[in-house]
C-alpha cells in the first residue's frame, strides 16, 4: 500500500489557496494549512475597531477557509522575524512598502521548516503564473522555489503545467494531468473552478491581504521610521498606524486622534504609554502623542484636538492631558479652524 | 479539574488566536483554559479554531468589553 503523502498548503484566506489546497486534497494527500501573520495582514478585526463596522460579520478568512475544507490550520506568529524582510528586502518593495517577492520567498522558507520538524512532504501554494506583478511573475516563480529552499518541494497546483513537473508529480504523489495551467490576472478560471467545488462565500480582498500594498499606510510607516530616525518598529506602532487620524505638527512629536467611538475605545488601552488629551468642556475624541512634547506643544496639540470636537466652533474649550503615570491636568484653548491646520501636517 | 487562563487583552486576532494555540500546545487533554479578550473577533476565531482542532468550547461569556472563551483540551 502507498503511503499517503502529507502536504502543508499556505492559506492566505482567499480563493487561490482555498482551490490549491482542495485540488490537492482531491488526490487523497492529507493537507493542513499553515498562515503566517506579520502584523500587516488586512483582518476583518483590524476593521472592526471601528464602532460602524460592528454590525458586519468578523472572522478570520484564513480559520474559515480551513473550516470550510475540514484541515487543520496552523498560524504562526512571525512578527519579529518579518521585520528584517520588510527593513531589509533583497529584491526591493513593490509599489508601495510592499516586500511581497521577499515575503512570499521568506514565507515558503517557514513552510519548510515546518514540513521539516513535521515529517510533511511537500508544500502548496495558490500562486498563478502572472497574478501578481511582483512575486507572481513566470521570471520569480523559480527564485521563490530555489532562495526558499523549497526547491522541487514546492508545489502550484493552479498553475503546474506552465511550471516543470515538481518532486511530488514526478513521483505520483499527485497526478500532474489534474492539475490547472491558470495565468494572468484574470479570476474567470478560479470562479469556474469554486463553482465546480461549490465554494460560494469566498474571501476577495480587493487590496491584497497587506497593509503594506496600501499607499496610505506606507506613508505612515516611512513617516514614523522617518521621525525615529532608523527602521525599528513595534507591533503596537504597526497597530496603531491602521488607527486614526495621524498629524504631525513638529517633526518631534505626531497625534494620534480618534475618528470615531471604537477608535477612542482601542486608543484608551494606550493611555499609559503614550500622553493622551481630551476635550470635557464638549464632546470630542481621544488623542494620543507620540513623542516628546513641550508646553507650547501640548498647547497647540489640545487646540488640534479641540478642532475635531463638538466645541470647534466655540472661543475657548477645556481640554484634559492625562500623562502616562496618570496624572492629569487641564488647560483652556481656542480651537484651531480647519484652515489653520495645514495639509503637510496630515500623514 | 484545573483550569488555566490566559490573558490576551489588548491583542486584536488573530494574536488572541495564536496565544491560545501556543498555550493549548503546552496541555494536557482534557484540562480547561479560559482566555480573557478585549477584541470581540474571538467570540467566532476561538471557537472556529477549536472546531478545526478537536478542542471543545465550554462557555463564552461577554462582560463589561471583555471577551472570554472557555475551552477544554482535547485529544
Amino acid at each position: 500500500m502507498n503511503k499517503q503523502r502529507k502536504a502543508v498548503a499556505l492559506i492566505s484566506g482567499g480563493l487561490d489557496s482555498m482551490l490549491a489546497t482542495k485540488v490537492i486534497m482531491e488526490q487523497g494527500v492529507h493537507v493542513e494549512g499553515i498562515n503566517f501573520f506579520t502584523g500587516f495582514c488586512v483582518e476583518g478585526h483590524t476593521h472592526a475597531i471601528k464602532k460602524k463596522d460592528k454590525a458586519k460579520p468578523k472572522r478570520n478568512n484564513s480559520l474559515w477557509v480551513a473550516e470550510q475544507l475540514g484541515v487543520k490550520l496552523h498560524i504562526v506568529d512571525v512578527i519579529e522575524e518579518y521585520k528584517d524582510v520588510l527593513i531589509n528586502p533583497k529584491h526591493g518593495y513593490g509599489a508601495n512598502l510592499n516586500p511581497c517577492l521577499d515575503c512570499k520567498i521568506f514565507m515558503v522558507n517557514k513552510a519548510k521548516q515546518w514540513i521539516e520538524e513535521n515529517d510533511f512532504d511537500f508544500i502548496i501554494t495558490g500562486e498563478v503564473m502572472g497574478q501578481r506583478p511582483m512575486s507572481q511573475r513566470k521570471e520569480t516563480m523559480p527564485v521563490v522555489a530555489k532562495e526558499s529552499g523549497a526547491d522541487e518541494r514546492l508545489l502550484r497546483p493552479l498553475c503546474a503545467k506552465n511550471l516543470p513537473a515538481t518532486l511530488p508529480e514526478r513521483e505520483g504523489w499527485v497526478n500532474r494531468d489534474e492539475l490547472y495551467d491558470f495565468s494572468g490576472r484574470s479570476r474567470k478560471p478560479q470562479m469556474a473552478l469554486a463553482e465546480k467545488y461549490g465554494f460560494v462565500d469566498y474571501a476577495q480582498p480587493a487590496g491584497g491581504c497587506c497593509f503594506l500594498t496600501d499607499e496610505s499606510y506606507s506613508k505612515k510607516l516611512v513617516d514614523l521610521w522617518q521621525a525615529r530616525g532608523n527602521k525599528e518598529y513595534e507591533l503596537d506602532d504597526v497597530m496603531l498606524l491602521k488607527v486614526g487620524r495621524h498629524i504631525r505638527p513638529q517633526p518631534h512629536f505626531k497625534m494620534i486622534i480618534a475618528r470615531e467611538e471604537g477608535e477612542g475605545r482601542f486608543l484608551q488601552g494606550y493611555k499609559k504609554d503614550f500622553i493622551s488629551m481630551n476635550c470635557i468642556s464638549h464632546s470630542g475624541p481621544l488623542t494620543l502623542l507620540d513623542g516628546q512634547l513641550s508646553e507650547q506643544d501640548l498647547q497647540l496639540a489640545a487646540q488640534i484636538t479641540a478642532r475635531y470636537g463638538q466645541g470647534r466652533d466655540a472661543e475657548q474649550v477645556e481640554v484634559n492631558i492625562h500623562l502616562p503615570d496618570g496624572t492629569e491636568k487641564q488647560i483652556s484653548v481656542k480651537p484651531l479652524k480647519a484652515s489653520e491646520i495645514p495639509q503637510e501636517w496630515f500623514v | 479539574m484545573s483550569r488555566e487562563i490566559l490573558d490576551a487583552r489588548r491583542l486584536l486576532c488573530p494574536l488572541p488566536v495564536i496565544r491560545t494555540q501556543d498555550k493549548v500546545k503546552k496541555m494536557l487533554p482534557g484540562q480547561q483554559l479560559e482566555v480573557v479578550c478585549t477584541d470581540p473577533g474571538v467570540m467566532q476565531d476561538i471557537p472556529a479554531w477549536c472546531r478545526i482542532n478537536g478542542h471543545q468550547v465550554l462557555e463564552t461569556i461577554t462582560n463589561e468589553g471583555e471577551y472570554i472563551v472557555v475551552l477544554q483540551v482535547g485529544e
